[in-house]
């Protein structure tokens, strides 16, 4: 996973936006039906299973669909069949089959009851109709996943036109070993957005500030500010310009390694309540020995050299101790 | 059990792009206020909430739980809040009312499509194992959907122009629909395909949005309207999610949950269909005749808001009831591919 | 009150494992709701509906996967729900099960939580961060450890009575043969020999990650006389949400937990929970979650609900055993936790929980929670109707 910087807003006032890419190669074991399934396909073999009501599925289901009893008995089919409907994909997306544009098709191969949804590589939508007859286009060396079927073609198709996509990454498994497990990556990206209120925070977090806003019902400072305080419904409105300097009310000290993380462990995960808020936010705390962190601890913000501040809490790089005596206990008990 | 009635419903602008948050807490502030104006309750009346939106439109996980905070839950709240669109969260809230444990509830769904790529993003909705590591997208899937139709003699291309034109024709006097230029059939079978067999008037438009509804058992409803709408009957069923096993030009679980609600007759229903056809094959499967009123909000071809446009439908049919220009009306919600899950519900004055 | 009378007719779940590699999704949660509708003595065209539970879908990669589910959850032609309360889910999707019953809408009901967590890695998940915030979140341990510190503080407890809890837990959970986590003999020093991972939070105190599923059918007043030995009852539910953050916020003692509890003691007519509850299964991820929700619950006045666990009343032949399953530090599949807690509640007053019956198990509590301890969910059981 990864996240890039950020967009330029239209104008100076618009919320900020940024690109989040998300994904994650999926890691599916398939049991004994689907097993059965995949494992053939990297024979260039094709199973469907038999129905309650006698009807073959293919591609094969685990549970009956009138009977949701679990169904067993496999059927080899052909790797050819007749198309019983179709779209034209004029413009495919990242993953799909083609990257051309190609046809969708519900395709019943011969020997099956029902359709497989697969694409249809035809070239254009004057190749396709619904009734022509079509084939499968094998990958050059099946894995034993469903991308091992690359596309159809039509029956009467010349040899294929482009190169074959690479096949889907394959799990680790032993000699000889069946496949038990398929890889799916699944990357998608998200326009992040933060909120009118989150945004004039990290604008002012880029000129060196820690902004604040007052929830005009209640009257807490909030930091980052809200676009609903959290207890009255309300955007926070009234700006406040806070210290850098606060206190740590609780922590912990991360040493786990895990997927994903940005900081190198062992590090110190505080809630920094800075001096005139009315709530605490996660930062780093350095600058001491992890066992010298306390609850009460007197922090100030190192931040990052100034030609290096963006629209990011991250301009602060963490908090360490002032030296000042530690807060008092009653004094900040009740933002635990 | 409690009869439950619709006492309010308020909804946000549908737009192609909001610059708000994925948890829709600038969507839902405004609406919020707004029903509780037009109800006259605040959120210290309310005795249940429960909403509805979705992870994988915002690209994050638990991206719901920061919506809470556009309600103020503080003193807590009894919240729920179902991964489906807002329509399944009102069937929640209905039955919260039905038990007598509660006799008000405010029922909410946002989603901002904007976010990603709404018909790739929808992919995910198919099996994990052999079909969606094919990506097939939304629009793809309906296309097959159209298509046999067709080629069934089912329906026609000017058939699901109609209904694209009578939806912008309607749409035109709804403030908050997103798509509100008037066009005529011609023009609109003039347009190349898109996505072969569909044009561009046959796919709802891409929207972020929110919706609001307010429940309240029919004794307390009498207290907060003039025109409470009760709900006589709400039902739900799913399909098979084996695309190419069902017959992809019915509904079957529209059928029977309609049987189920106790359908009947109605002057109007608002039928959530995302694309042309779909609203074809929904007014069979509800047995809508000629004389009854399709969606006069111009319904999601004119604004599509995922995980609140099922919702608004239930809204749009009980404001009939609640303005008192209809008596007996009908709203109808879908989820999954293809039509896979459909909710019906049929409101009557009290 | 018009609710009807309804109960739990049979429970099921998986063995829980890090990787359940041997099945797919449709076939893991197969394993339990066969072994939920078999203990039930039920039969597929019994089940009016079905209600299905689990955390966020980032974790399987999967986008409301109760569709592509539909034919392996026997709901293909009936009504299908979806829940999505993050933690607590496992609880609140029973409880909306529940619901159906309550409002006469439906006499049996199957009821399903599952996570596959290998299809991925939660930590993952759950640390994806956003441009503009501050990589410091370090999943679930990390957002928790803070407050279990609070928590240390604020009530003086001794440190060794996080390693007590995570020491009983294990221990009953190797009387479980469906747990995943089965470590007979672990003892409160080799947990807190055990590796120090979100100080004050060591590894012997964390759940596991876990592949796991679990079901159960629940029905109405004739269903449940039905029953040979006897339904668990629905005595009182509840469910209560509050935000993540706000200016002043408990976030070791929540207040929605706290109003949770009052109301289920309430309408339960239950005065003094800990004399007349007789087994709990409490959502205690982290050990000092413990001791924590003792109080919050209100079985212990705030402040020493680590006496209570200190004195060994928690453990299997103590005044209130807790987690005699093993609870969630035995096995966590992190949507069906929930449902798991509420499941065992249930067993325990059927008589059918096998080597971790509680003797005389008459009244049980299944709790759940989830995101920062803000969303509540639990349901008191019994062996008589109310």
């Amino acid at each position: 996973m990864s996240a890039a910087g950020t967009e330029a807003p239209e104008t100076p006032e618009a919320p900020l936006s940024a690109p989040l890419e998300v994904g994650f190669d999926y890691t599916r074991s398939v049991g004994p039906v689907l097993g059965e399934f995949v494992n053939a396909l990297r024979e260039r073999r094709i199973l469907g299973v038999r129905g309650s009501d006698g009807r073959v599925h293919v591609p094969p289901v685990e549970y009956d669909p009138g009977t949701a009893r679990a169904l067993t008995e496999f059927v080899a089919v052909a790797d050819e069949g007749t198309v019983l409907s179709w779209s034209w994909n004029a413009e495919p997306l990242d993953g799909q089959p083609v990257t051309r544009p190609f046809a969708w098709a519900l395709i019943r191969l011969d020997g099956a009851d029902t359709a497989l949804l697969h694409a249809v590589d035809a070239g254009s939508p004057s190749a396709m109709r619904t009734g022509m007859r079509v084939r499968a286009r094998w990958a050059d060396e099946p894995v034993g996943h469903i991308r091992d079927l690359v596309s159809f073609v039509p029956a009467d198709a010349s040899p294929e036109p482009e190169p074959a996509p690479p096949s889907p990454p394959v799990a680790e498994r032993g000699e000889g070993e069946p496949v038990s497990t398929v890889i799916t990556p699944i990357t998608l990206r998200i326009q992040h957005s933060a909120s009118p209120e989150e945004s004039r925070y990290l604008r002012a977090l880029a000129e060196g500030r820690l902004l604040g806003q007052r929830c005009p019902v209640c009257g807490k400072v909030y930091i980052p500010p809200r676009g609903a305080c959290p207890v009255d419904g309300v955007p926070t409105e009234e700006e406040v310009d806070l210290p850098d300097t606060g206190i740590v009310t609780t922590f912990c000290i991360v040493n786990v390694p895990f997927l994903g993380q940005r900081i190198k462990p062992p590090y110190v995960a505080a809630y920094v309540l800075l001096d005139g808020a009315d709530i605490a936010f996660l930062h780093l705390v350095l600058g001491c020995a992890a066992e010298e962190v306390r609850m009460g601890l007197r922090v100030r913000a190192v931040w990052r050299p100034r030609e290096e501040w963006s629209t990011t809490l991250e301009n602060i790089t963490h908090f360490e101790p002032t030296g000042e005596p530690d807060a008092p206990y009653e004094s900040f008990a009740h933002h635990l | 059990m409690k009869d439950v009635a619709v006492v309010g419903f308020a909804q946000a602008p549908n737009v192609r792009r909001t610059h708000g948050t994925t948890n829709g807490v600038e969507m839902l502030v405004p609406v919020f206020r707004e029903v509780f104006d037009r109800t006259g309750l605040s959120k210290q009346d309310i005795g249940f909430w429960c909403s509805g939106s979705s992870d994988y439109l915002a690209g994050r996980a638990f991206s719901f739980v920061a919506a809470v905070d556009a309600i103020g839950a503080f003193p807590p709240i009894h919240e729920s809040h179902v991964e489906m669109d807002a329509a399944w969260a009102l069937y929640e809230a209905w039955l919260k009312i039905r038990t007598g444990e509660v006799d008000t509830a405010l029922v909410y769904g946002f989603g901002k499509s904007s976010a990603g790529t709404l018909r790739r993003v929808l992919a995910l909705q198919l099996d994990p194992y052999v079909t969606a590591p094919l990506w097939p997208d939304s629009i793809g899937i309906a296309g097959l959907q159209a298509r046999l139709g067709l080629e069934a003699g089912l329906w026609s291309e000017k058939d699901m122009a109609e209904v694209a034109a009578r939806s912008r024709a309607d749409a035109a006097g709804n403030p908050y629909a997103q798509v509100r230029e008037p066009v005529e059939v011609a023009e609109l079978l003039d347009a190349p395909v898109v996505a072969d067999p569909l044009r561009a008037h046959d796919i709802a438009p891409v929207t972020d949005g929110a919706a609001v509804v307010v429940l309240a058992s029919a004794e307390r409803a009498r207290d907060l309207v003039e025109r409470p709408a009760v709900i006589t009957g709400i039902e739900h069923r799913v399909d098979s999610p084996a695309l190419g096993s069902r017959d992809l030009t019915r509904s079957p679980s529209t059928e029977a949950a309609a049987r189920a609600a106790g359908a009947g007759e109605v002057t109007v229903a608002e039928l959530h269909a995302p694309f042309t056809h779909q609203e074809l094959i929904l007014r069979e499967a509800l047995g809508l005749g000629a004389g009854v009123r399709i969606n006069p909000s111009g319904g999601p071809l004119t604004g599509n808001p995922m995980f609140s446009a099922g919702l608004a439908r239930i809204g749009e049919a009980a404001t009939r009831i609640l303005d008192g220009t209809a008596e007996r009306v009908l709203a109808h919600a879908t989820s999954g591919p293809a039509l896979q899950q459909n909710l019906v519900a049929v409101l009557e004055r009290d | 009150m018009a609710k009807q009378l309804t109960a739990v007719l049979g429970t099921g779940q998986t063995h829980h494992r890090a990787k359940r590699t041997d099945v797919s999704m449709p076939g893991l949660i197969r394993e339990a709701v066969d072994r939920a509708l078999e203990d039930a003595q039920v039969d597929w065209p019994d089940i009016d509906a079905v209600v299905l539970g689990k955390a966020p879908d980032m974790f399987e990669g999967v986008m409301m996967p109760e569709l592509f589910l539909a034919d392996a959850l026997g709901a293909t032609g009936k009504p299908l729900l979806r829940v999505h309360t993050a933690g607590s889910v496992g609880g609140s999707t029973a409880l909306v099960a529940a619901t159906l019953i309550q409002a006469g809408v439906h006499r049996r009901v199957l009821t399903v939580a599952y996570e596959k967590q290998s299809e991925s890695n939660a930590m993952w998940a759950l640390s994806i961060l956003p441009p503009f915030q501050m990589p410091v979140g370090a999943g679930a341990g990390g957002y928790f450890a803070p407050h279990v510190r609070s928590y240390i503080r604020r009530s003086g407890a001794p440190t060794h009575v996080g390693a007590i809890v995570a020491a009983k837990d294990r221990r009953n959970g190797a009387l479980n043969p469906y747990a995943h986590l089965r470590q007979p003999d672990i003892t409160v020093e080799s947990v807190q020999a055990s590796q120090m991972l979100w100080d004050p939070i060591r590894y012997d105190e964390t759940c596991p990650s876990s592949d796991g599923a679990c079901a159960m059918v629940l029905g109405d007043e004739a269903a449940g006389d039905a029953v040979p030995g006897g339904a668990a009852w629905l005595h009182a539910t509840a469910m209560r949400t509050e935000p993540t953050t706000f200016a002043g916020r408990d976030q070791v003692n929540p207040q929605a937990g706290r109003d949770a509890a009052a109301a289920l003691w309430r309408d339960a007519g239950i005065t003094d929970p800990m004399s007349e509850v007789d087994v709990a299964e409490i959502y205690v991820p982290f050990s000092w979650f413990e001791p924590m929700w003792l109080e919050n619950l209100g079985f212990a006045p705030e402040g020493e609900g680590w006496k209570v666990t200190e004195s060994g009343e928690t453990a299997l032949g103590g005044r209130l055993p807790v987690n005699p399953s093993g609870g969630v530090l035995s096995s966590n599949p992190i949507g069906a936790s929930g449902m798991l807690r509420f499941s065992e509640a249930a067993k325990q007053v059927m008589g059918r929980a096998g080597d971790y019956q509680v003797d005389g198990a008459r009244t049980a509590l299944g709790h759940a929670y989830g995101g920062g301890s803000q969303f509540f969910a639990m349901w008191l059981v019994g062996a008589d109707k109310p």
